[in-house]
């Protein structure tokens, strides 16, 4: 379980999160929508450890540990996921042996026996295929010259490689064709489970209709500033984010 | 006399040499006797400094050694091996592979008319009046190799030339020479190791390799400096390109306190091409210096070059890549890159390119780039929980990959995965073949 609370948290000299706090249950799928610039992807960044950011208050914890005393590598242990909004290119690094050292390490923290190379192999060529990416795209270099949609859906096969307890999505379906956006549905939809957890930050409610939300919130100004059902996501698809200035206010 | 640095080495070679060298040794030891040891004042010489091999050295001596050690460490491409033990040939480590159209031949038991070809070849592609430490070489020779591909032959499998360095009680010195006679329309590799065993004594080889190729004959070359520890090394690659000929040579630099290598080809003919790529990979206080020139003499020829360097710790390199258009050498393309990864606050790079360009028709490119690791990307890989060390290996991995895949020989590029692998500690080799399936 994912239990942030009242996190602050800052790049140099902006306060960016202001008080933002947020619990998210083994097996639930929520999902954050607010204007540009709110803070979503920051977020984000502060689960993963990012530098340049700094949590001036408030604290995250992820079954019980904290969050912020961890290196980025052992909250990845620790089955925490960001799918980037903006994948990094790696030149030079195929994907197939950054996917390999990845799960290598991830799975002998779950204590779980390494895979054999032709396995390893066997289960890429398969989340290739789900995440629509030609067989070719492990021998490239990560992200390397990838169109915006293929980073996408690189993501998206790490993801199902790496098999988080907690995955957050930041704009996973940003960018996406029609059917590259069903992929992505279908591999979180594939994915989720009862001890599984989703974060999906997007702008568009038309992703809701394929995976639904156990809970739909709204980040604007560094707080969450409602929450509600899936239904608010509809709302939010025909009233914009105006109408909350007001409440907020 | 700079020191007395060879005084024992020049003894013993003068002894052991075959008589028709004579003539060399001469004129050699006495180009020798009125220079002086570069300092860091020689402009040349400005980064790399040489004060550890200012020092009294004795002759190499034959040891025996272990077969199976030596090969765990060296490529093995098939064809005809000649291994020499701290200097000396070793025919049990030797191999003899009889392909039509190739003669291999030692300068000590040269027969006359490979001793006339010897001689009329030998020094004519290095410019001893620049390079001092060929000079040396010629003054100290006593044996070497000779190549020798016939006019219209193809050769397939790779000619591996070793030099071991091995446990010596004193500091010693080897003295390592090469020539390669390439004849008309030929083609052939050869692939000159450099390896040592960790010993106590500082050694000091000092290598001269010459190629000639002649009108449309192709050479790839590669040259792996894998000496570890105190086993310094000073050495030259001389090629001389007649019209249309193509060289290809790689070189790998990695593992001890001082290495310095100059490349320098002579584009003579036109239409001649050579392609140099090299790579550098010096950590702890280790040195590594690649000068490398290319003299475009005539018109109408080709030089493309890359060099990368990862330099880590408290490690330095130097890379100066000079091209040189002389005015008559119109319609010249001449393509230089060298790029460099720090992965430590003190490691340190010296690059310059030194263009002199008098031609005005030429297509001339170059660049430097030093960068250090990016933290974007090391974020990136730790977020997938990849820790900080295992990022820094792959990132620095991937920064050489390119330059290995570029290598022509399957069995080399096999053999330089796992060396890098072992090299950044990690098993990719096995995983880029598998992807390959
Ligand atoms: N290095 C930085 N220095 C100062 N401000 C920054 C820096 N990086 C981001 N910001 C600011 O932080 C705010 C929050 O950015 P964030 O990326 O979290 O927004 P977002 O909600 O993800 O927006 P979007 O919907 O456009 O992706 C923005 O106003 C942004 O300009
Ligand atoms: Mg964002």
């Amino acid at each position: 379980m994912l239990v942030i609370e009242n996190l602050h948290a800052r790049i140099g000299d902006e306060d960016i999160l202001k008080g933002l706090s947020l619990t998210v249950k083994p097996g639930e799928v929520h999902a954050i929508m607010g204007p540009n610039g709110s803070g979503k992807s920051t977020l984000g960044h502060v689960l993963s450890g990012r530098p340049g950011y700094e949590v001036t208050a408030g604290t995250i914890t992820y079954n019980g540990e904290d969050v912020l005393a961890l290196e980025t590598e052992e909250r990845a242990r620790q089955g925490i996921f960001l799918a980037f909004q903006y994948p990094v290119e790696i030149p030079g690094v195929s994907n197939m042996e950054f996917l390999k050292a990845s799960v290598d390490i991830l799975r002998e923290h779950r204590g779980e026996e390494a895979l054999d190379a032709v396995t390893f192999m066997k289960r890429a060529r398969e989340a290739c295929t789900l995440a629509n990416l030609d067989h070719s795209f492990l021998k490239r270099g990560v992200n390397e010259g990838f169109s915006g949609g293929e980073k996408k859906r690189n993501e998206l096969l790490q993801m199902m490689l790496l098999e988080p307890s907690l995955a957050i999505l930041d704009e996973t379906d940003s960018g996406l064709d029609i059917d590259a956006l069903q992929v992505v549905a279908e591999g979180v939809n594939n994915m989720r489970n009862d001890t599984r957890s989703f974060v999906l930050v997007t702008h568009y409610q038309r992703l809701l209709n394929f995976i639904k939300p156990d809970y739909v919130h709204v980040l604007a100004d560094g707080r969450i500033v409602r929450s509600g059902d899936a239904s608010l996501a509809l709302h939010l698809e025909e009233h914009g984010y105006a109408w909350l200035d007001d409440e907020v206010a | 006399m700079p020191n007395n640095l060879m005084q024992q080495p020049l003894a013993a070679a003068s002894a052991a040499a075959p008589n028709w060298l004579a003539a060399a040794h001469a004129e050699a030891r006495e180009r020798w006797q009125a220079a002086s040891l570069p300092t860091r004042k020689t402009e040349q010489w400005k980064y790399t400094d040489v004060s550890a091999i200012d020092r009294e050295f004795v002759p190499g001596r034959a040891v025996s050694v272990d077969a199976a050690a030596l090969d765990a460490r060296v490529p093995d491409c098939g064809g005809a091996r000649l291994v020499f033990v701290n200097g000396h040939y070793d025919p049990a480590l030797s191999s003899s592979d009889p392909a039509a159209g190739l003669h291999v031949a030692r300068f000590a038991d040269a027969d006359e008319s490979q001793a006339t070809l010897i001689q009329a070849h030998l020094g004519s592609v290095v410019g001893m009046d620049r390079h001092l430490f060929a000079t040396l070489n010629s003054a100290a020779l006593s044996d070497g190799v000779f190549l020798q591909v016939d006019a219209g032959a193809t050769v397939h499998a790779p000619v591996q030339v070793i030099w071991l360095t091995t446990a010596q009680t004193e500091a010693f010195a080897v003295n390592q020479r090469l020539l390669v006679l390439a004849g008309d329309n030929s083609a052939a590799s050869v692939v000159e190791t450099f390896v040592s065993f960790e010993g106590e004594a500082a050694s000091f080889t000092n290598g001269v390799s010459e190629f000639v190729l002649q009108r449309g004959a192709t050479l790839n070359h590669y040259r792996l400096q894998l000496e570890t520890g105190s086993a310094l090394h000073i050495g030259g690659v001389h090629a001389h390109l007649d019209r249309d000929a193509t060289f290809n040579s790689f070189h790998l630099g990695m593992g001890s306190d001082l290495k310095r290598i100059d490349i320098v080809i002579e584009h003579a003919g036109e239409g001649a091409h050579a392609e140099v790529n090299g790579l550098y990979l010096p950590r702890g206080r280790e040195h590594i210096d690649y000068h490398t020139c290319m003299e475009h003499a005539v018109p109408r020829c080709t030089s493309s070059e890359t060099f990368r360097g990862v330099i880590a710790d408290a490690a330095s390199a130097v890379f100066n890549g000079r091209i040189h258009i002389h005015p008559q050498a119109q319609k010249t393309s001449a393509i230089l890159h060298n790029r460099n990864l720090l992965t430590s606050a003190e490691a340190q790079i010296n690059t310059k390119p030194e263009l002199e360009i008098y031609a005005d028709d030429v297509q001339c490119a170059h660049g430097a780039t030093v960068a250090q690791l990016d933290e974007l990307s090391v974020h990136y890989l730790r977020s997938r929980g990849i820790s900080r060390d295992e990022a820094q290996v792959l990132l620095s991995f991937g920064f050489v990959n390119e330059l290995v895949n570029a290598v022509r020989s399957e069995a080399l590029r096999e053999f330089l995965r796992h060396l890098l692998a072992a090299r950044f500690s990690r098993d990719g080799a096995a995983l880029t073949q598998e992807a390959d399936a």
